[in-house]
């Protein structure tokens, strides 16, 4: 693997001023320049100078053990030039981990070191077949948020709500809840009063959960879908858009609807 | 009154016959020279780590009854495509020798080896007794060379284990052309097939094999013990597969491949009830009541099941199906499952017999901990990153998981653990936890992590490792390290076998201290690490106790080399460089990669344009 930096090093017959610069920039804002100098590879390079001038000299000055040097080196001979190597990642200042920064100042684009992590070509292709877990976590940092449209027959407007952001039905059907208890209110007769204290929570839970109301959702295929029937994985990955519909209005697409869904409570 | 009392040879033969392992063997020829006469004459098996560490007419004028010969080729780090195509391992001269001096050899087993059609043709030409080939992580063939084998051998029972496999292999390609051959050929096919034991494609990268060459398995077949295609991309019939099971009443192994659907699997489960280890293909479908009490029902019906892995595409709902027989469970490889943690720990809670599990970091350290309140008989624990190239992390593992394990898990022997934080503290802990580890390999995903919290390097985290695990023999390093680790290393490493570095170090010292100070080192392998010219050269006695040394992308001049080789004569010291000759740099140039192993082979002859070996004082003109 031929490493410009070793070439640089060596082989232009000089000190790479450039590269040995002291810098103090922030990660990632290194000049495309030494960015291609493979940072990952300099640390093989790092501190060479303390070999030859700093430690080795200490050591080498005792005996070494049963096994004593086969020949004496001095410490002109087979020394690496330039020895003054890239000292702007020094790696005991590294950005704490918290600041979930990689630890070396790589570029932005995470050059790929040949061979690390370690791990075999069957189990990196066999992976990058298969699609990806879609936790919490991994949502946010890829994909961000989820949001889907949710409408409610009758309601003057519809909202959105971050399906990664519940984890089960219940989270979701509770926010729903919440999100649309002012428009069960309305159709109580108290519009406009958003003191929720006025009804229980059964009441509430009834007008939602019971005759009045079932929770559909549009899915890939462009069907309309009860929601709770798949596992909650794969309703997020298929879920288009979400509808609050009137049991009335279900009964026409899903005559089992009404059924499950109160069994379901 | 002294006596001369020994054992007439046939008594020592029989009493020999029964020590299996070559270190026994070995330690057994190293008693007096009778003994070693006596031993030599009945050693069956030959193990050679290294196929370049002796000539095969050493092997065989020692060792002239050798049945079963085991040969590894390339370095380790190939595994990880740190050595150049064409470096060598070619086995083509060890088949011609042997073709002439061991006419009854029954079995060749080879890893990392290059094995071309003609010795596969020499091969199946030469020994008319020919049982097992093992092929793992091997390359250069066709499906000529497999033709040959089918069609010639006798007594054939193949085992097959290939990885890595660069040509096309096409089972059913060979099977239509020794039968197309005619009638003779089929015969010998088919008597080939009736004594096939094992026809196992463990972790091959083979994808363009088409699925009825099961079909090919004769009516009259029924003595498969062990069959595993879990590397196949295409399908294969499903009827053949179950008729071939049906008939074949030792089957002891089953792996499918992903393209076998779980909704037949039931099926194929109901002919192999007696089975121990299991592979499952895709393991999804859609969600039916009676599909999963279906699957159910079959798991429960194979009552000597102690191994499962496969799981691709796993469906949560679906994992149920398996409850009814984890108590039973031994070995789980769930590596390729991508699965929830709290599914994870809703079936590793059910499985108090585990011994081995290899996961997903999926499990996060929820089900790690887990794991440890559950699986008290746990010996070997591998965890595997599912995104190794993401920048951030992007599942809650860190190495508390590994600290409730080393904590829960008494017998915990065999650590692999892929993480992206770590502590001093963690790893003094698990040391302290776990004094009985054998094997611990630690990959910190990013190159030199220092300590998370006290942002200092790892040093006296893995030294308090070495310390207290006294038996250790294999180790892999990663973080944020100075030489101070190898110092811990030298000092405490006695019983160390394989050393594993890459980005760690400071100077030569670190170097040096594991070279001067770890006795029983065999395998050395070192990437990135700022080692140079000194430490080897100080310690060019140790490089002939050990079986290799490999170093890339370190700082080891040209000029070094060649004065290892030179005074070295018993070492093949090999200069990797694919920027040309090494001679039209400095000689202070470092070196891209450096492989050095012991040999009383003297310099190879195979090596290719970006290898050159050090000659030895005796073999140059002028110095």
């Amino acid at each position: 693997m031929p490493e410009a930096l070793e070439e640089g090093a060596s082989m232009k017959g000089g000190l790479n001023l450039k590269a040995t610069e002291l810098r103090l920039g922030l990660p990632g804002c290194e000049s495309p320049e030494r960015e291609r100098e493979g940072v990952f590879k300099s640390g093989a390079k790092r501190g060479f100078s303390d070999a030859i001038d700093g430690n080795w000299n200490a050591g080498s000055e005792v005996a070494l053990g049963k096994d004593a040097a086969l020949f004496s080196l001095t410490a002109t001979d087979c020394t690496n030039k330039p020895t003054a190597v890239l000292k702007e990642t020094l790696p005991h200042s590294p950005k704490p981990l918290h600041d979930k920064k990689p630890q070396i100042s790589a570029p932005a684009a995470k050059a790929q070191v040949v061979g690390w992590p370690p791990i075999r070509s069957f189990r990196k292709n066999s992976m990058a077949s298969q699609p990806t877990q879609k936790n919490d976590a991994d949502a946010e940092a890829k994909s961000g948020c989820l949001y889907v449209k949710v409408s409610m027959e009758g309601a003057p407007y519809l909202r959105k709500v971050d399906l990664n952001s519940f984890g089960t039905y219940k989270d979701l059907s509770l926010a729903l809840e919440k999100m649309f208890s002012c428009f069960t209110i309305s159709q109580c007769g108290s519009y406009g009063v958003s003191s929720r204290e006025n009804l229980s929570e059964s009441r509430l839970m009834d007008l939602l959960h019971g005759s009045e109301y079932v929770l559909t959702y549009e899915d890939k295929d462009g069907d309309w879908m009860l929601v709770g029937d798949v596992p909650w994985e794969m309703f997020i990955e298929s879920c288009k858009r979400l509808r609050i519909m009137k049991s009335s209005e279900a009964i026409g697409l899903a005559p089992r609807a009404m059924e499950k869904c109160k069994s379901r409570n | 009154m002294a006596y001369t009392f020994s054992f007439p040879e046939e008594v020592l033969e029989h009493v020999f016959s029964f020590i299996e392992s070559e270190k026994d063997r070995n330690a057994i020829s190293l008693v007096c020279k009778s003994w070693y006469e006596i031993e030599r004459w009945c050693r069956r098996r030959v193990f050679v780590g290294n196929c370049y560490a002796v000539s095969p007419m050493m092997v065989i004028k020692r060792f002239p009854e050798v049945r079963s010969i085991a040969l590894k080729g390339k370095p380790h780090f190939a595994d990880f495509n740190l050595v150049p195509e064409g470096w060598g391992g070619y086995v083509c001269p060890w088949i011609a020798a042997m073709a002439c001096a061991f006419p009854w050899l029954e079995e060749i087993r080879l890893k990392r080896m290059v094995i071309t059609d003609e010795s596969l043709e020499l091969i199946a030409k030469s020994f008319k007794n020919f049982k097992v080939l093992v092929l793992t992580s091997c390359e250069g063939f066709t499906t000529d060379g497999l033709a040959a084998i089918a069609a010639n051998c006798r007594f054939a029972s193949f085992i097959f284990l290939i990885s890595q496999v660069l040509n096309l292999l096409d089972f059913n390609f060979v099977f239509e052309l020794v039968l197309n051959k005619g009638h003779k050929f089929e015969s010998k096919l088919c008597l080939c097939l009736v004594n096939l034991r094992e026809l196992d494609l463990q972790e091959s990268e083979v994808e363009d094999l088409s699925g009825h060459w099961l079909s090919h398995f004769p009516d009259s077949y029924t003595s498969l013990v062990s069959l595993n295609i879990s590397c196949l991309g295409n399908e294969v019939s499903l009827s053949s597969l179950e008729r071939l099971l049906g008939r074949c009443p030792n089957l002891q192994t089953l792996r499918l491949n992903r393209a076998v659907p779980l909704d037949r699997l039931p099926n194929l489960l109901r002919r192999c009830p007696q089975l121990v280890e299991l592979g499952t293909g895709v393991y999804s479908t859609e969600m039916r009541p009676e599909v999963f009490s279906n699957l159910e029902a079959a798991f429960s019906g194979c009552k000597q099941l102690k191994s499962l892995s496969g799981f691709w595409d796993v469906l949560p709902s679906y994992l149920p199906a398996v409850y009814p027989i984890c108590s039973r469970l031994t070995s789980l490889n769930l590596s390729y499952a991508i699965v929830q943690s709290s599914d994870l720990i809703k079936l590793i809670s059910q499985c108090p017999s585990l011994l081995r599990l290899w996961v997903l970091d999926y499990i996060e350290d929820a089900g790690l901990y887990a794991l440890a309140a559950s699986c008290k008989d746990l010996r070997e624990l591998r965890v595997f990153p599912s995104d190794p190239f993401g920048l951030e992390p992007n599942v809650a593992l860190t190495e508390q998981g590994l600290v409730s394990v080393s904590e829960g898990c008494p017998k915990l022997q065999s650590v692999l653990y892929f993480c992206r934080q770590m502590s001093n503290a963690a790893l003094n802990t698990i040391a302290r936890n776990r004094p009985n580890l054998t094997r611990f390999r630690l990959c910190i995903i990013e190159p030199r992590t220092p300590d998370y919290i006290t942002l200092e390097p790892l040093d006296s985290g893995f030294g308090a490792i070495v310390e207290h695990c006294k038996d250790l023999q294999r180790l892999s390093l990663s973080g944020l390290l100075t030489d101070r680790v190898f110092e811990y290393i030298g000092t405490y490493g006695k019983k160390l076998e394989m050393l594993s570095v890459a980005f760690a170090g400071d100077s030569d010292l670190g170097l040096h201290h594991v070279l001067s100070g770890c006795d029983n080192l065999r395998k050395l392998e070192i990437r990135d690490c700022p080692f140079g010219d000194k430490a080897l050269l100080a310690n060019a006695a140790k490089l002939e106790t050990m079986r290799s040394l490999w170093m890339s992308s370190c700082s080891v001049s040209y000029g070094a080399c060649k004065l290892l080789g030179q005074k070295m004569p018993r070492l093949n010291v090999e200069v990797i460089d694919e920027r040309g000759p090494p001679d039209s740099r400095p000689e202070s140039c470092p070196v891209e990669k450096l492989y050095i192993y012991r040999t009383i082979a003297g310099p190879r002859l195979d090596m290719p344009g970006f290898v050159w070996t050090m000659e030895d004082d005796s073999s140059l003109g002028l110095e």
